[in-house]
């Protein structure tokens, strides 16, 4: 047992060296004095570039923040209200909300602000994204309509030379089947030449809608438009009953993925039009976030402290894993990435607690055990495996509850906004890295390192 | 060991001085929203000279401007978000702004629906019960016991009405908030509370298997006796880190510690004070119930 401890240790230094790598800080500046001079240095994570014929691996380690502590892009949408009636406009303008916000969600960014407001006779949605980089991919994303109608030629003997017309708002009508009569939308990839394409799926209702309409257009054009723009127009050679299709229109991979989150998350129910955007600063204040910084460092220190004081050795190993812990941590919040703002940060400092927890439970026990008078190495193990149930149900239960919060089946009846999102993702994270470093890596060092409690006592 | 079960009294009358205050304020008060909730004016400017954040919050208080937030972006630009007031009344800020501040640039004056609609609020509570039901599914699994997980959730819904309460007795007499930060301290409550009371609840499980014969009242005592030392370390741990924020965070932040604080203190208190009582009389409603049968 303590030969396998011993490797495991040292997978274990080689991990905590490779997150460490991954967790230095960006665009640090250190100069050091020599030979009268200074030397210059700029420390900056580590970035894969690689490229494996036509694959390319591109991946850079940053800490992504949200608005509250490091703002992000802001972006003002004026809805066009003209068709409207005025009585409806504000309907309008909040489903138009609720649109982009699923939008915005779909699209992985966490903790987005998505806002309605009026002003006079405006109407705007405002949306504020963190750490979006690409203001223009996030707007083709948010800002466009994107309003999917089926149509068909007006004139029978024009459409059936269709494959040499491309069909128009004018020389078409509406077949009275459009986005909304989707169930759902999925990417797919074309099975005879790999291209991106949409596989959508119709409601009951819009199933038996399309199968009529491909029953009575067998051998004629149908023609789908995005946004009143002609995307295809192939010809029907079946009826189709199994209310599915497929959109192919030589998508690149990017424009398929984006229209299959626009067409799942609704087809705006008015125009919008960018009217500002700009990059904004912390909300929170940035003085008050290094102060708050601050404080949890100091917190930290005192509760890493007391473990010491408290048990010794012990509780040093214990502050090492604690160590680790905070790394490997930092390590998946940059990796994966994950948007950290102040409620993440909570989910972060009450698995802190859990991770101590599991320290604290093991260590009176194995106090306990001491007690009866067990050698000390024997109530180590013992303390571990009695500590072992408790943790795990304790534990088990926090897991079950983030998983909840998170909604990864993005039902509609639970949260799928970024505030609760975030603060379930950084504790399931927490909960499952602190079972690792809390019993895994304490036992590991506690093997490996500690000598026993000083005179043979705990 | 200290027989705790025997002080069951002191619990009730501990519990009900912070519930029946929180309790009636919560009826009669209820919470106070904050801009999150509500909506409210959005005011942004650029001003010619740069004004400190105290100096422009002194300038809003004069003019009972309600503010929730200063913001800052590029040079001079700030971004003010306000209660829902009188267009005068924030005419008024906003000459006096241009008075101290020199020329006004003004970039936007909107009225704005709230971050948290009524659509994610519902879908929150929809949320806790689902995390209610799942977590009274598991502890009654894992303790092979129904009365386990009962006991449980009722030390959980005692902390979330401690929660309430004391944010709206804090609300009434201080002018607290409640935020989108105040919803995510209240579903940390929720976790940690259960985490200290399986802790317990494991103690106990653990001296059943060994022995059944032995009345749970004293293996209660037992495991209360034995756990409560772990149960201060770990709180005290967790305060540690909280008392820093509150007593040295900034502004913006303190109310959401001060809420994790009253969550860790209460999540703490419940564990052998609620769920360990409730389990008890649990225990013995059903032996009568035996017994009569």
């Amino acid at each position: 047992m303590a030969k396998n401890s011993r490797k495991f240790f040292i997978y274990l230094l080689i991990l905590t060296f490779i997150v460490a790598l991954i967790d230095l800080p960006e665009k640090f500046k250190i100069s050091i004095p020599w030979r009268g001079g200074t030397i210059q240095k700029e420390i900056n994570p580590p970035s894969i570039n690689i490229q494996i014929g036509s694959l390319k691996i591109q991946k850079t380690f940053t800490t992504h923040l949200g608005l509250d502590l490091a703002g992000g892009i802001h972006v003002a949408l004026e809805a066009d209200m003209k068709n409207i009636p005025v009585e409806s406009r504000m309907d309008a303008l909040e489903s138009a909300r609720q649109v982009i916000e699923r939008r915005v969600n779909f699209f992985g960014v966490s903790e987005p602000v998505v806002q309605h407001i009026k002003s006079g006779e405006t109407y705007r949605v405002v949306v504020e994204l963190p750490g979006v980089t690409d203001i223009d991919q996030a707007l083709s994303l948010i800002g466009q309509t994107a309003k999917l109608e089926f149509r068909e030629m007006n004139d029978i003997s024009e459409s059936t030379e269709a494959a040499f017309l491309s069909p128009t708002l004018e020389n078409t009508q509406p077949v009275d089947l459009t986005g909304k009569d989707l169930k759902r939308a999925t990417l797919s990839f074309n099975s005879n030449n790999g291209e991106p394409e949409v596989a959508i799926e119709f409601t009951p209702d819009g199933g038996k809608k399309f199968a009529d309409i491909t029953k009575r257009l067998i051998g004629k054009p149908l023609a789908i438009f995005l946004d009143d723009t002609p995307l295809m127009w192939p010809t029907v050679k079946t009826e189709i009953t199994d209310g599915s299709g497929v959109i192919s229109g030589g998508f690149t991979f990017d424009q398929a993925k984006r229209l299959t989150l626009q067409l799942n998350a609704g087809a705006l129910p008015v125009p919008v039009a960018v009217v500002e955007k700009r990059i904004v600063g912390a909300t929170l204040g940035a003085d008050s976030v290094s102060k708050s910084m601050r404080a949890g460092f100091i917190g930290l220190g005192i509760v890493a402290l007391f473990m010491i004081l408290k048990y010794g050795w012990l509780g040093l190993y214990a502050d090492l894993a604690l160590f680790v812990y905070g790394l490997i941590t930092l390590a998946l919040y940059r990796l994966i990435p994950v948007t950290l703002t102040l409620p993440g940060i909570a989910g972060f400092i009450l698995s802190i607690g859990m991770a101590v927890d599991a320290n604290i439970l093991i260590f009176e026990r194995f106090k306990e055990e001491c007690r009866k008078g067990k050698p000390w190495v024997i109530a180590m193990e013992l303390g571990f495996g009695k500590a072992w149930d408790s943790i795990r149900d304790a534990n088990f239960t926090t897991i079950i509850t983030s998983i909840i919060l998170y909604n990864p089946g993005n039902w509609d009846f639970l949260p799928s906004s970024g505030l609760v999102r975030g603060f379930a993702a950084t504790l399931f994270i927490g909960v499952v890295i602190s079972l690792f470093t809390g019993i895994i890596v304490t036992r590991t060092f506690i093997r490996v390192l500690y000598r026993g409690p000083k005179g043979g006592k705990a | 060991m200290i027989r705790f079960s025997k002080y069951i009294w002191i619990y009730i009358v501990l519990s009900s001085l912070v519930l029946v205050p929180g309790i009636y304020s919560l009826i009669t008060w209820g919470l106070r929203p904050s801009i999150d909730f509500t909506g409210g004016t959005v005011l942004e400017l650029t001003l010619e000279k740069k004004l400190t954040n105290d100096s422009l919050r002194e300038i809003a208080k004069t003019n009972a401007i309600d503010l929730v937030e200063i913001q800052q972006s590029g040079k001079n630009t700030y971004t003010f978000r306000i209660k829902p007031t009188t267009e005068s009344a924030v005419d008024a800020f906003q000459a006096q702004l241009g008075k101290e501040g020199g020329k006004i640039d003004l970039l936007r004056k909107d009225t704005v629906g709230p971050v948290i609609g009524k659509e994610l609020l519902s879908k929150a509570i929809v949320a806790s019960i689902f995390v209610v039901i799942a977590i009274l599914s598991y502890v009654a699994y894992a303790f092979k016991s129904f009365r386990f997980g009962i006991a449980a959730v009722a030390s959980l819904v005692h902390d979330m009405l401690v929660m309430f309460g004391s944010f709206s007795l804090l609300g009434h007499f201080f002018g607290v908030e409640v935020d989108t930060l105040f919803v995510t301290a209240f579903l940390t409550t929720m976790s940690f509370s259960v985490h200290d009371t399986i802790v317990i609840f494991d103690r106990i499980r653990e001296y059943r298997r060994k022995d059944t014969r032995t009345k749970l009242t004293n293996v209660s005592n037992v495991a209360l006796t034995e756990t409560m030392g772990r149960s201060l370390v770990n709180s005290f741990t967790i305060m540690f880190m909280l008392l820093s924020l509150v007593l040295m965070g900034g502004e913006t932040v303190r109310w959401f510690a001060v809420a994790l604080l009253i969550g860790t203190v209460t999540g703490t208190y419940s564990s052998p004070f609620v769920a360990t009582p409730v389990l008890l009389l649990l225990d013995k409603w059903e032996k009568k119930r035996n017994e009569k049968r």
